[in-house]
C-alpha cells in the first residue's frame, strides 16, 4: 500500500471514531466507513460488497441513552483493512473479514467506554473554565474529547497497517474451507439478530398486523424494497387518517370506524 | 421595556444548528451532553449577554446535566434560545424554569427520536442501501449517505427553527397529536419494512436430502425398454415438455418442502427465536457468536 493510501485509511478511520459518538453524518456505519476504504485503497467494489454485508447485520445496533451498542466504527474500519491486506477480493476473502468483524466490535465497545470515561474528567476541566467565562477553553476541551474519540479507531487502524501484508496473507490463507462456508452460512443467519433487536423495540399489538402484510408480500412478489418503502408509507398515512376519523366518533363519510385493518386490506 | 430589544437573528441560530452538529463529542458517563448544549449555544449567549457576570452565569447554567437523541436535541435548544433571549431583554425567567422546560423535553424526545431515527430511518436506507452494495453497485453507499444526510439536516434546522418560534407553547405541541403520529407511522413503516427484511435477507437453506420421493405410475416418463419408434419418440417428447419428471425417484429435499409452505419461514422463526431470548436477556453479542458457530457446526454436518 502506498504511504498516500496509509495516511487516507488513518483520516478515514479518525472520521469513523469521531463519527462513532456524534452519530450524524453516519460516516461510522460499515456502508460508508468500508467504502471510503476501498476509495483510498483502490480496491472500491469489493470493499463496497463487505460494507454491504456488514451494514445487513448491523440495521439494529444503536446507542440508546446511556447504553452503548456494539461498536460499528472498528468493526467496519478494521475488517476493510483486513480485506485489502489480504490481496484477495473473493467471496471467501469478505466472509473471513466479515467474520473478524465480530470480536472488533466488541474490542471497538470497551474503547468507547473508557474513552467517554476519560470524558468525565475533561468536562471537569470545562466546568472551571465556564466558572471563569472562558469561552475557548470549553471549546477546547470540548473539540480535544471529540479528537479523542477519533484518535480510538484511528490508532488502532495505524496497528493493524503496520502488520506485514504477507502475515496476515499467510494467516488468512490458513483458514480452512468449512469453516468460511460454514461462516457464510452462519453469516446469512446472523442478519436476524440485528432484525430481532429493532422488532422488539418497536412492536406492539396495533403494529403487527403491518409486520404479516410485508412478509407475506415479501414471499409472493418481486417487488423491489423502494416499492415496499411506498407501500408501507401509503399505508402508514392511510392508517393515520382512518384511525382519527374513527375517533372522533364516526364522520360517516367513510367504513374508517372499526377496523381500520380491514379498510386498509379493502384498500390495498 | 425600553432599552432596544437583543434579538437572536437567522444567522445566529444557523450558526447555534452548526455546531450542534457536534453535539456529542464529549459526552462523558456523568452529565453526557452537557458540555455539547453549552457549547452549540455559545454564539447565542455571546450575542445575548454582553456583560462578563451574566454570560458566566449562563455557561455553568448550560453546563448541568443533560441527555436525549442526538437530533431531538434541536428542539429543545431552539426553545431554549427563545428563553435565553426573553430572559436578556429583561423577562422574569429564572435559571429553574430554562432547566425544568430542559429537562422536561429531553426525556420524550429521547422517546420519538429512537424509534424514527434507529429503528426506523437508518435500517430501511441502511436495508435499501446495503442491498444494492452487496450486489457490487457504488450506488447503495452513496444513496444512503446523500438520503440520510438530507433527512437528518433538514430535521434539525426546522425543528429548532420550530422551537424558537413556538417557545415554551411547544411543551403543550409534544404531548399532542403531531408527535404521537410521527412515531406510530414510523412504527408501521418499520415493522411493514422490517418484514420484508426477515423475509428476504435471513438466509437459511437446508441442504438436507430428505428420502427420495417415489411417483406413482403415469407420473413420470416411462421409457420403453429397447428401440424407440417415432410416435413413442413424439409421445415422450410431448411429456417431457409438459414438465413430466424423467425419473420415477425424484431427489427430495427439506428446503423444498418448507418452500412450499411459505418462502422464507425458517428466517421468520429464526427471528422470532432471536427476539425472545433478547427478551431472555441474552446478550445480542453472545446470539451473534452462537449462530456463527451453529452455522460452522451445521455446515460440516451436511444440514446447512
Amino acid at each position: 500500500m502506498s504511504i498516500i493510501s496509509i495516511i487516507l485509511v488513518i483520516v478515514v478511520a479518525f472520521f469513523a471514531g469521531m463519527e462513532g459518538i456524534l452519530d450524524q453524518f453516519e460516516i461510522h456505519q460499515p456502508l460508508v466507513a468500508c467504502t471510503l476504504i476501498g476509495l483510498v485503497t483502490g480496491h472500491l467494489i469489493p470493499c463496497v460488497i463487505l460494507g454491504g454485508t456488514l451494514q445487513m447485520m448491523a440495521l439494529g445496533w444503536a446507542n440508546i441513552g446511556a447504553a452503548v451498542a456494539p461498536d460499528v466504527a472498528l468493526a467496519s474500519v478494521a475488517s476493510a483493512i483486513i480485506l485489502v491486506q489480504s490481496g484477495h477480493f473473493d467471496s471467501a476473502h469478505i466472509t473471513i473479514a466479515y467474520g473478524a468483524a465480530i470480536p472488533l466490535s466488541i474490542a471497538g465497545l470497551f474503547l468507547t467506554m473508557i474513552v467517554r470515561t476519560i470524558s468525565v474528567g475533561m468536562v471537569h476541566g470545562a466546568d472551571a473554565a465556564a466558572k471563569r467565562g472562558d469561552y475557548k477553553a470549553m471549546e477546547r476541551i470540548h473539540v480535544t474529547t471529540l479528537m479523542f474519540q477519533g484518535l480510538r479507531i484511528a490508532i488502532p487502524a495505524g496497528l493493524l497497517l503496520a502488520i506485514p501484508t504477507d502475515t496476515v496473507q499467510a494467516w488468512l490463507n490458513s483458514v480452512p474451507a468449512w469453516l468460511t462456508d460454514g461462516m457464510a452460512i452462519g453469516g446469512g443467519m446472523v442478519v436476524a439478530v440485528g432484525y430481532a433487536m429493532v422488532i422488539n423495540m418497536m412492536a406492539t399489538r396495533e403494529v403487527w398486523p403491518f409486520f404479516a402484510l410485508g412478509f407475506a408480500l415479501a414471499a409472493v412478489t418481486d417487488l423491489t424494497l423502494i416499492a415496499f418503502g411506498i407501500i408501507g408509507v401509503a399505508i402508514a398515512l392511510i392508517y393515520i387518517n382512518l384511525s382519527k376519523m374513527g375517533g372522533n366518533g364516526g364522520g360517516g363519510s367513510n367504513g374508517g370506524s372499526g377496523d381500520p385493518v380491514g379498510d386498509i386490506l379493502n384498500e390495498y | 421595556m425600553t432599552a432596544e430589544r437583543i434579538t437572536l437573528t437567522k444567522k445566529d441560530r444557523f450558526s447555534v444548528a452548526l455546531r450542534s452538529t457536534i453535539l456529542q463529542g464529549s459526552w462523558n458517563y456523568e452529565r453526557m451532553q452537557n458540555l455539547g448544549f453549552a457549547y452549540s449555544l455559545m454564539p447565542a449567549i455571546k450575542k445575548l449577554y454582553t456583560n462578563k457576570e451574566d454570560r458566566t452565569a449562563a455557561l455553568v447554567r448550560h453546563m448541568e446535566f443533560f441527555n436525549t437523541h442526538p437530533y431531538l436535541a434541536s428542539p429543545v435548544l431552539g426553545v431554549t434560545l427563545a428563553l435565553e433571549e426573553d430572559r436578556a431583554n429583561g423577562a422574569e425567567i429564572d435559571d429553574a424554569a430554562i432547566a425544568g422546560v430542559k429537562v422536561g423535553m429531553m426525556g420524550p424526545l429521547a422517546g420519538v427520536g429512537d424509534p424514527v431515527f434507529w429503528f426506523t430511518v437508518r435500517p430501511i436506507l441502511g436495508a435499501l442501501g446495503a442491498s444494492l452494495a452487496m450486489a457490487g453497485n457504488i450506488m447503495g453507499p452513496i444513496l444512503f449517505f446523500v438520503a440520510w444526510n438530507i433527512i437528518r439536516w433538514a430535521f434539525m434546522w426546522y425543528t429548532q427553527e420550530f422551537g424558537y418560534h413556538a417557545g415554551n407553547e411547544i411543551t403543550k405541541d409534544l404531548s399532542g397529536g403531531l408527535l404521537k403520529d410521527i412515531t406510530k407511522g414510523a412504527s408501521i413503516l418499520g415493522m411493514f419494512i422490517l418484514a420484508v427484511l426477515v423475509e428476504r435477507w435471513v438466509n437459511i437453506k437446508f441442504v438436507l436430502q430428505l428420502p427420495a420421493k417415489k411417483l406413482a405410475d403415469g407420473a413420470y416418463i416411462d421409457f420403453p425398454k429397447g428401440n424407440v419408434t417415432g410416435s413413442q419418440l413424439q409421445e415422450i417428447l410431448q411429456k417431457q415438455a409438459d414438465g413430466v419428471s424423467l425419473v420415477q425417484n425424484v431427489p427430495n429435499t427439506l428446503q423444498e418442502n418448507l418452500d412450499l409452505l411459505i418462502p422464507g419461514l425458517m428466517g421468520l422463526l429464526l427471528t422470532f427465536a432471536c427476539m425472545w431470548l433478547l427478551k431472555k436477556k441474552v446478550s445480542p453479542i453472545i446470539l451473534i457468536i452462537a449462530l456463527f458457530i451453529i452455522g460452522v457446526v451445521l455446515h460440516v454436518l451436511h444440514i446447512l
